[in-house]
């Protein structure tokens, strides 16, 4: 399998108050073209900062990044910012946990979609654009996609929220799509029909995923995959199944024996 | 002691502040028990005088000291400030604690009339008053204290309905508090910072519309001194003895200032 | 139009409620306008026939009818002192006044906003920290008082303009224009300081927000993030205070005229202040009153074009 991210030695420092503060420590991941990859752990085990700082996302001023995140043959963390802007949106894209504010609330949904093709491809015509939004947002599963595409983010339900920032999100046809969370503030019927629709977006476009939970079962149904984080640090990573049949890490045994019977039966 | 002498350093505008407030105040103390001269003592071979040891702000076209009539005006101006931040408060508080407490008609009623007064500027308001009940220093007090009920009485409000619905209220209510105690004891001392931030802010709009109107001839009367009526008399020998003129506007402008670096001081505090 | 349907009714209820207390303060109060026209010594009988001819005898409600029909026809009231109608003292001069207003919001709108983003954008820079004390220092200069240092470093020192040289707008349309701008400067100050302040903070708030970090991940940079997502969400609180300095900037001329020896609104208004000429003041306070209630409307109506969300928060 062709490997497409490659992250090594990750090491993510907060230097907030006197003492730095490390949120990521020795991550490393190694994404395959068209792998779906589960990120696991509880708030604060640094799962949802690896996937800023592989999104380009994590600038303060107070903090300290050090390792490798090789995408394409550069290194994100060091390269120019310009060239990481040509990947945001284009070849890596991210979708966030809260899909009631993740939008801008003053702009149209088809604007907000289309947002990232305007910005790497100014070449494409405006007709086109909306035509690839529009196919965009039924793919996604907004039955009237051509109504959507007029409205405002208010006029819609969370889920629907959600599916419209996936469409943004996968517009330029990415080569990885991280999904931070993208269910947690979600219904659980929505969380499973989100759950589906990622799985159907990486049949059909061949798009890599970085799926970051707190949810085992969640994980498990989507994810080849999976890696178990603890404060900052990775504490098992392997095949999805083999983690789940053989844990070996007392943490992950903990994190397995919480989910609720419910789920398991799924 | 030591840690606040620490924290003190590290706020310019508390320190600006603090010390421009101060020069004011002292303006203002020692001017009630001395005054160089009587600020409102003319004197005919004295007019129009730049700075000496003598008048050290000059005197004006009929011979009288500057520095005692910036002494008096300040302290009217003053005065007046604190008058007009009191009525406005005051009253505003009483109407916002009991339309946002009780509601209803009445409620709905006021706040119109409040917000419809409220998108009038507060100097044309004033005008309004001093117009119907005369010129001088107590109509004006009455005329910017009124005008400034409005703004008040909205923010009053506001905070009102917003610390009402919070759970301990609810639970004094169930105890059985009355109403009288609802609204002074458990919701407005709640609402304390933000009245305090309104009245410094409101403190400093005060001086200004003083001034202003001063400035336009409604409020004190001659020979009285008052900031800004200074300004305009002494405004055409702004280029002959300009100290007359830029005095009692410096001052004005300090009193102004002092007071908004105090506030942003105190919201930098920490 | 729900919406703005709504927001014109209630201007209109604003504009009544208004208009009944100017009413009222200027028919109420001070005593009789009858015995005010005749002098105290007349008699008791033509006191009487004069108060049957003005109509003062009906109830107020009918006069308050009565005197807001003829307003809103333009019928404005005689003057006491001059015996002529009021509007003819007025009209013509309000133009200077609303000239004024309208040059003063501009130059605020042009200067305060590219000011605002720049703070906003160099947070705690130096030019940032320059400016916000700056700010706090001209926010404490009244206007009437930048407006003789105007008055004295322009006009006098640089002779930029004639101090007290105005020119009717019915004479030299570009000469009236020129005399203003340093007026219009002067009530402009204090504003564009408030708007600064208000802007950057209105940024910055918006800069934290989540849809901003959707908009990096598109790939916008800084600017594109800013013009493009978070300046339409900063202005909108913006754009109400702006509405409310307008209405201020009408009032502000007021004393601003008479630094600037201007003949426009505020000196009749202050003559007939200090002559209690009732019918002059109560047409000028109300003129006003109309304008900035109007002005309310057109924020409001804004409003609703650039905040979509508007209409289910009603």
């Amino acid at each position: 399998m062709e490997i497409i991210l490659d992250v090594t030695d990750l090491h993510i420092e907060f230097h907030d108050h006197d003492l730095p503060e490390t949120v990521v420590e020795d991550f490393d991941l190694m994404l395959g073209k068209g792998e779906i990859v589960g990120i696991v752990g509880e708030s604060g085990s640094g799962k949802s900062m690896s996937a800023l700082a592989i999104a380009g996302l994590l600038n303060r001023h107070s903090m300290e990044k050090t390792g490798k995140i090789m995408f394409n043959g550069d290194n994100l963390l060091t390269c120019d910012r310009n060239k990481l802007r040509t990947y945001q949106g284009d070849e890596i894209s991210i979708i966030f946990q809260e899909p009631m504010t993740s939008l801008n609330p003053v702009k149209r949904i088809g604007w907000q979609v289309e947002e990232s093709l305007f910005i790497h491809h100014p070449e494409i015509s405006k007709a086109d654009r909306k035509k690839r939004a529009i196919r965009m947002l039924s793919s996604v599963g907004l039955d009237n996609a051509e109504d959507v595409y007029n409205m405002y983010p208010h006029e819609l339900s969370g889920g629907m929220r959600q599916r419209v920032m996936i469409a943004s999100a996968m517009i330029g046809n990415p080569q990885i799509l991280i999904a931070d969370e993208p269910t947690t503030a979600l219904d659980v019927t929505v969380q499973a029909q989100i759950v589906e629709l990622l799985k159907k977006l990486n049949r059909e476009m061949g798009t890599s995923i970085i799926f970051i939970s707190h949810d085992l079962s969640l994980v498990r149904q989507l994810c080849q995959r999976v890696i178990v984080m603890q404060k900052g640090k990775i504490v098992e990573s392997g095949n999805t199944e083999n983690v789940f049949k053989n844990p070996k890490d007392i943490y992950t045994k903990k994190l397995i024996a919480a989910i609720p019977k419910i789920d398991i039966g799924d | 002691m030591k840690d606040f002498l620490k924290k003190l350093k590290k706020n310019p505008y508390l320190i600006a502040g603090l010390i421009i407030t101060g020069l004011i105040l002292l303006l203002v103390i020692v001017g009630l028990f001395w005054m160089p001269y009587e600020p409102t003592k003319m004197s005919a071979s004295e007019k129009l005088q730049g700075i000496s040891v003598k008048h050290i702000m000059g005197t004006d076209n009929m011979g009288r000291d500057v520095f005692s009539r910036v002494m008096y005006g300040s302290r009217i101006t003053l005065l007046i400030a604190i008058g007009t931040v009191l009525i406005g408060a005051g009253v505003g508080t009483v109407i916002g604690a009991l339309t946002g407490f009780y509601g209803g008609f009445l409620d709905e009623v006021i706040m119109r009339v409040i917000d419809a007064l409220f998108a009038f500027p507060s100097i044309l308001l004033a005008l309004v008053i001093v117009s119907v009940f005369g010129t001088g220093w107590s109509q004006l007090l009455l005329s910017l204290g009124i005008a400034f009920v409005p703004s008040f009485a909205r923010i009053v409000r506001g905070e009102v309905l917003r610390v009402k619905s919070m759970d301990y209220i609810e639970s004094a209510k169930l105890q059985g508090a009355s109403d009288f105690r609802m609204i002074f004891v458990h919701i407005l001392p709640n609402i304390k910072n933000v009245l305090a931030s309104s009245v410094l802010i409101g403190f400093n709009n005060a001086v200004l519309a003083e001034a202003g109107l001063s400035y336009l001839g409604v409020g004190s009367q001659p020979p009285f001194a008052s900031l800004g009526k200074m300004l305009s008399d002494s405004q055409q020998y702004m280029f002959t003895v300009p100290s007359i003129c830029l005095c009692p506007g410096i001052v004005i402008v300090l009193m102004v200032l002092g007071f908004s670096f105090l506030g942003e001081g105190i919201r930098r505090w920490k | 139009m729900k919406y703005i349907i709504k927001k014109f009714f209630s201007m209109i209820v604003t504009l009544v409620v208004v208009s009944f207390c100017v009413f009222l303060a200027f028919n109420v109060i001070p005593g009789d306008p009858a015995l005010r026209k005749l002098g105290t010594e007349a008699s008791q009988e033509l006191i009487e026939q004069t108060r049957q001819q003005m109509g003062l005898n009906d109830p107020l409600l009918v006069r308050y009818a009565r005197w807001f029909a003829s307003f809103l026809h333009g019928d404005m009231g005689t003057s006491f002192n001059y015996n002529v109608p009021v509007s003819g003292m007025i009209l013509n001069k309000i133009p200077i006044t609303l000239t004024m207003a309208v040059m003063s919001f501009l130059l605020t709108v042009l200067i305060s906003i590219p000011l605002g983003i720049t703070t906003a954008k160099h947070e705690n820079g130096l030019l940032d920290r320059t400016i916000t004390v700056t700010n706090q220092i001209v926010m404490a200069i009244p206007p009437f008082f930048s407006g003789i240092l105007i008055t004295f470093i322009f006009g006098m020192i640089f002779k930029f303009f004639t101090p007290g040289g105005f020119v009717s707008y019915t004479d030299d349309v570009v000469g009236f224009i020129r005399y203003l701008i340093f007026p219009s400067i002067a009530i402009a100050l204090p504003k564009i300081a408030m708007t600064v302040k208000m802007l950057r903070s209105s940024l910055l708030d918006e800069a934290e927000k989540d849809y901003t970090r959707t908009a990096y991940s598109r790939g916008n940079n800084t600017n594109g993030v800013l013009y493009r997502h978070v300046l339409k969400n900063a202005m909108i609180p913006v754009i109400t205070f702006l509405g409310m300095l307008l209405a201020d900037m009408v009032a502000g001329s007021i004393v601003i005229e008479q630094v600037f020896s201007i003949p426009g609104i505020s000196r009749i208004l202050l003559t007939s202040i200090s002559n209690r000429d009732y019918p002059v003041v109560q047409a000028i306070i109300m003129g006003i009153a109309a304008i900035v209630i109007v002005i309310n409307l057109l924020v409001d109506i804004i409003y609703r074009i650039i905040d979509p969300r508007i209409e289910i928060a009603e």
